[in-house]
């Protein structure tokens, strides 16, 4: 278990996930959780027990769409999203790349991309 | 003079093993006043009190130390014991050398000078002791019993047995709350009507009960036992003492489109209505809302059709005053409106009903006649799914933080129910924990389980979205095999979270008891004195003091009842002697001592005062009723003109004392 | 500065009725030790204390004074050790424009429940102004014999 990357998902996060009462309602809302190894849920509980490591190394990072369906809806108040995406971080800070180019940014537009998938692409991807 | 007897008590060698008691009694002989200094092996015993009475006899004193075991021990033994010989017991001091003195030391030297001091501090503590009586209060022999749910019902059916008047204040057109609307009750699954409406008709029919129904406490004033109340007999535009509750009226009123609250909303009813059949009163209500008599003045179909005579369209709200000597609140629960929770649909799908709702929906006496239907097209759902902690257990402004406790019984209760009435229909249960503390309980849910093949998901339901074709799409998590279901149900039945009613709060303001911040009631003491509030002559019964289930609820009415009758008793209450008064030459009225007194026990009063120019003038003082006061001593240090001050930790004794201990 | 080994501080112990003085009666019961430097008074309720009472205890000589009520939220009279927790931070700011040290003046909660509790505050408060030495004694001048 490392303290320190917990500790720093804690800071990071702002989230207290000791505050989890583990109903799930954040994986039932998810519109990706099929796409995911880890489900929030996961993330809320593996984050509480310092087991980070699996997190880091997983896809799942990448699914989740911050669309923020489960911060409105935990009813603790715990915002799995805002683990998830203190997880992220680390992921990102840790390999030092940045996964998304602005300059590759036109090749991959098309017309039924959200402007807002290219938003949230930013705040996941890059440094 | 005062003349001041001391006795020191070695309590075997509880004290005496590392207190000089000798040197003790010796150095407190040299205290002014003090004519006789005594030491005895035990002053509690037989014999060492009768030292004591003879010494106040012999020796004729005006004030007593005691030197033994802490006041809260044996105070009262020897206030008792000077009481028998005449003396005052409030001249008698304790100093505690035990507890706090020899049991803590372990060095004579120190011990003795210690006790020394603490004997001298009683000693000048004494010699400013005033004698004191406990004051009387009359007790007035009539509860009120506010909220005829079953609570209220219970409790004012066990006052009554007692043989005390109970007036209950409801404040719907009939008694009978919630339990009335519930279809059957778990575990037993007997009907709740069934064991409900006896219980209703005998409160009706019991010559010590008097039922307003349709009527509001709209104030309160006064104390433990002598309680004025005001009660507002809300306008019901038919004459409670003609109507038969025949019902003609109800048949012919032409408004029938007045939403149903019994049943929820579910159904409509007419603009005269009698709430179900059972309802006591049996007695018609107008709805001023939609009535078109009230509203246009054309119609007066029922004042046509009442052959009795008792519509009345000029009706007013009428204002009763009734002394009570103690009172019973019991104004119970309502289930929260899950509207906020937009994941539920419950604002836009008539198909995702609260749990109440189902219980009118598979009520005999409810909109179907009692056959499950949908409500939206009537058809027979062939997959219900619940969701539970529905606004319990939430950490957000939407709903509440607490457990509501009844909601996973209810649940495996209507699961059972519809498993056992229509099988073919398929029931679904999410829940985050079951909680079933309660005799019999945890076995009715695993009989859900087993026996009614019920299917209980660990996991919460996520959303909730209406499709076109009528069917409800529920995506819900399966924590246990870790995956995201979809549920193609009927029926949604959401079990929502219990708050108290809208009303408790005004009226805690009114009667000063507390509330928790979830508007609870707040009890006396949360283990010992579970069904009193903190103010005297104030109980609680039911789920207004926290969330009950009916057993519970019926067994803390009765409890309630018992305290409340354990007051009625008494023709007149002891009151503490030790509260407060004010000096009115010294008091300004600046109503610092009203506004921190937690008892409302201090009041203003206008009274004339002769001026020393022979002349008098009207000046605003305070006053302490000292049945309210509880002795606490806020109000002697907020008093900023030294007017306020309390019998027995008066300022000068309390001054002495200190004195004593720094000399 | 230099501690006096032999010096004895004089401690006043104001405590209520219902918690703090059923507590201290509890380390009797329980035979924990403290010094016997402390005097308990007992009152109805923290709330009882008047500021001047602590005044009056550093006038006629005491070297601390201490203040035991009930926890917040546990007033047997429901609100009275909030006054007391405001009327006695009051107080702070009037001693220390008085001179006299922050710790000779202490606010405790001790519950019924805590007699372990009392001792070891009565044993930290002691100790504290054993190292804060004699206090500076405050004088009624109109009481001065000339």
């Amino acid at each position: 278990m490392n303290k320190n990357q917990k500790d720093w998902i804690d800071i990071t996060s702002g989230v207290n996930v000791r505050k989890c009462m583990r109903c799930g309602k954040c994986s039932a809302t998810c519109p990706s959780y099929d796409e995911m190894e880890y489900h929030p849920h996961q993330f809320v509980y593996m984050v509480e027990k310092g087991d980070i490591e699996p997190l880091l190394n997983s896809e799942s990072l990448y699914k989740c769409l911050t669309c923020f369906a489960c911060v409105e809806r935990c009813p603790r108040g715990v915002e799995p999203a805002k683990v998830i995406e203190a997880v992220r971080l680390t992921a990102v800070r840790q390999q030092g790349n940045n996964h998304l180019i602005p300059d590759r940014i036109p090749e991959m537009l098309d017309d039924d991309l959200p402007q807002q998938a290219i938003v949230t692409a930013f705040r996941k991807y890059t440094k | 003079m005062q003349r001041i007897g001391v006795f020191v008590c070695h309590c075997g060698t509880n004290i005496a093993a590392t207190v000089d008691v000798k040197a003790v009694a010796e150095a407190l002989s040299h205290e002014p006043g003090v004519v006789i200094s005594q030491d005895y092996q035990y002053m509690c015993s037989e014999s060492g009190q009768d030292l004591v009475k003879n010494a106040i006899k012999e020796n004729n004193l005006t004030g007593v130390v005691i030197c033994s075991c802490s006041p809260r021990m044996h105070e009262n033994t020897f206030r008792k014991a000077a009481a028998s010989v005449g003396l005052n017991p409030y001249l008698v001091e304790i100093a505690n050398i035990r507890e706090q003195c020899s049991w803590i030391h372990k060095d004579i030297a120190s011990a003795t000078e210690k006790a020394i001091i603490l004997g001298k501090a009683a000693v000048a503590k004494v010699h400013l002791n005033t004698p004191l009586t406990a004051g009387e209060s009359p007790v007035v022999k009539r509860a009120l019993v506010i909220g005829g749910g079953i609570a209220g019902i219970q409790t004012a059916l066990d006052i009554a047995e007692a043989g005390f008047d109970v007036d209950i204040v409801e404040k719907e057109p009939t008694i009978g709350g919630k339990m009335a609307q519930i279809d059957k009750t778990f575990p037993t699954l007997d009907c709740a009507a069934c064991i409900l409406t006896p219980k209703m008709v005998e409160a009706a029919q019991n010559e010590h009960i008097t039922i307003h129904s349709f009527s509001e406490v709209t104030d309160v004033k006064g104390f433990v036992g002598n309680f004025t109340v005001t009660v507002k007999k809300k306008a019901r535009f038919v004459d409670e003492t003609k109507c038969t509750g025949c019902g003609l009226c109800t048949e012919k009123c032409p408004m029938k489109k007045v939403p149903n609250e019994f049943n929820m909303g579910l159904d409509n009813r007419t603009a005269v209505y009698i709430p179900f059949a059972q309802a006591v009163p049996k007695v018609a209500t107008i709805d001023p809302n939609y009535c078109l008599m009230l509203k246009n003045g054309k119609c007066g179909v029922c004042s046509k059709v009442c052959s009795a005579g008792a519509i009345d369209y000029k009706q007013t709200d009428k204002f009763i005053e009734q002394k009570y000597g103690a009172i019973v609140v019991a104004t119970g629960f309502n289930p929260i409106k899950p509207d906020k929770y937009d994941e539920f649909a419950y604002s836009y799908c008539p198909d995702v009903v609260t749990s109440l709702e189902l219980e009118r929906l598979m009520n005999a006496a409810g909109p179907n006649g009692g056959t499950l239907l949908r409500p939206s097209d009537k058809t027979h759902p062939h997959t219900i799914v619940f969701v539970q902690c529905v606004g319990s257990r939430c950490d957000d402004e939407k709903g509440k933080p607490y457990c509501s406790k009844i909601c996973c019984m209810y649940t495996a209760k209507h699961a059972m129910l519809i498993r056992e009435k229509y099988p073919d229909t398929e029931v679904y249960v999410f829940y985050i924990d079951v909680r079933t503390p309660g005799k019999n309980f945890d076995e009715f849910y695993r009989r859900a389980v087993e026996q009614y093949n019920v299917h209980y998901i660990k996991g919460m339901v996520g959303k909730v979205s209406p499709k076109a074709d009528g069917k409800i799409d529920v995506q819900a998590s399966d924590l246990l095999s870790n995956e995201q279901l979809h549920i193609n149900a009927d029926m949604v039945v959401l079990a929502t979270a219990i708050e108290p009613d809208k009303t408790a709060r005004p009226l805690a303001t009114m009667l000063t008891t507390q509330m928790d911040t979830n508007d609870f009631f707040t009890e006396a003491h949360p283990k010992l004195r579970p069904v009193e509030s903190a103010t005297a002559g104030i109980f609680l019964s039911g789920a207004c003091q926290g969330p009950k289930d009916i057993p519970e609820t019926v067994a803390q009415a009765s409890a309630a009842a018992a305290k409340a009758i354990g007051l009625l008793c008494k023709n007149s209450i002891t009151c503490n002697p030790c509260v407060a008064h004010s000096d009115e030459l010294m008091c300004n009225g600046c109503s610092s001592c009203e506004k921190v007194c937690p008892y409302g026990a201090i009041t203003y009063q206008d009274k004339e005062f002769r001026m020393p120019d022979r002349t008098t003038a009207i000046r605003r003082v305070a006053s302490v009723n000292p049945a309210v006061c509880q002795g606490c001593g806020a109000c002697t240090v907020a008093c900023p003109s030294g007017a306020m001050d309390l019998n027995g930790f008066s300022n000068s004794q309390i001054m002495a004392e200190v004195d004593a201990i720094c000399k | 500065m230099q501690v006096n080994e032999n010096f004895e501080p004089v401690i006043v112990a104001f405590c209520c009725n219902w918690c703090s003085y059923a507590g201290a009666d509890l380390s009797g019961t329980n035979r924990l030790n403290y010094p016997a430097n402390v005097k308990i008074i007992r009152v109805p309720c923290s709330c009882r204390v008047n500021p001047i009472f602590i005044l009056r205890a550093f006038q006629r000589g005491a070297d601390g004074v201490i203040i035991c009520g009930c926890h917040p939220g546990d007033c047997h009279y429901t609100s009275g050790n909030y006054f007391t927790r405001r009327r006695i931070t009051l107080l702070y700011s009037m001693l220390d424009f008085l001179g006299i040290e922050r710790n000779r003046t202490r606010l405790e909660w001790v519950s019924a429940a805590e007699g372990a509790k009392f001792a070891d505050t009565m044993n930290k408060f002691v100790e504290d102004v054993k190292k804060l030495g004699k206090n500076r004694r405050l004088e009624d001048l109109r009481c001065r014999k000339q």
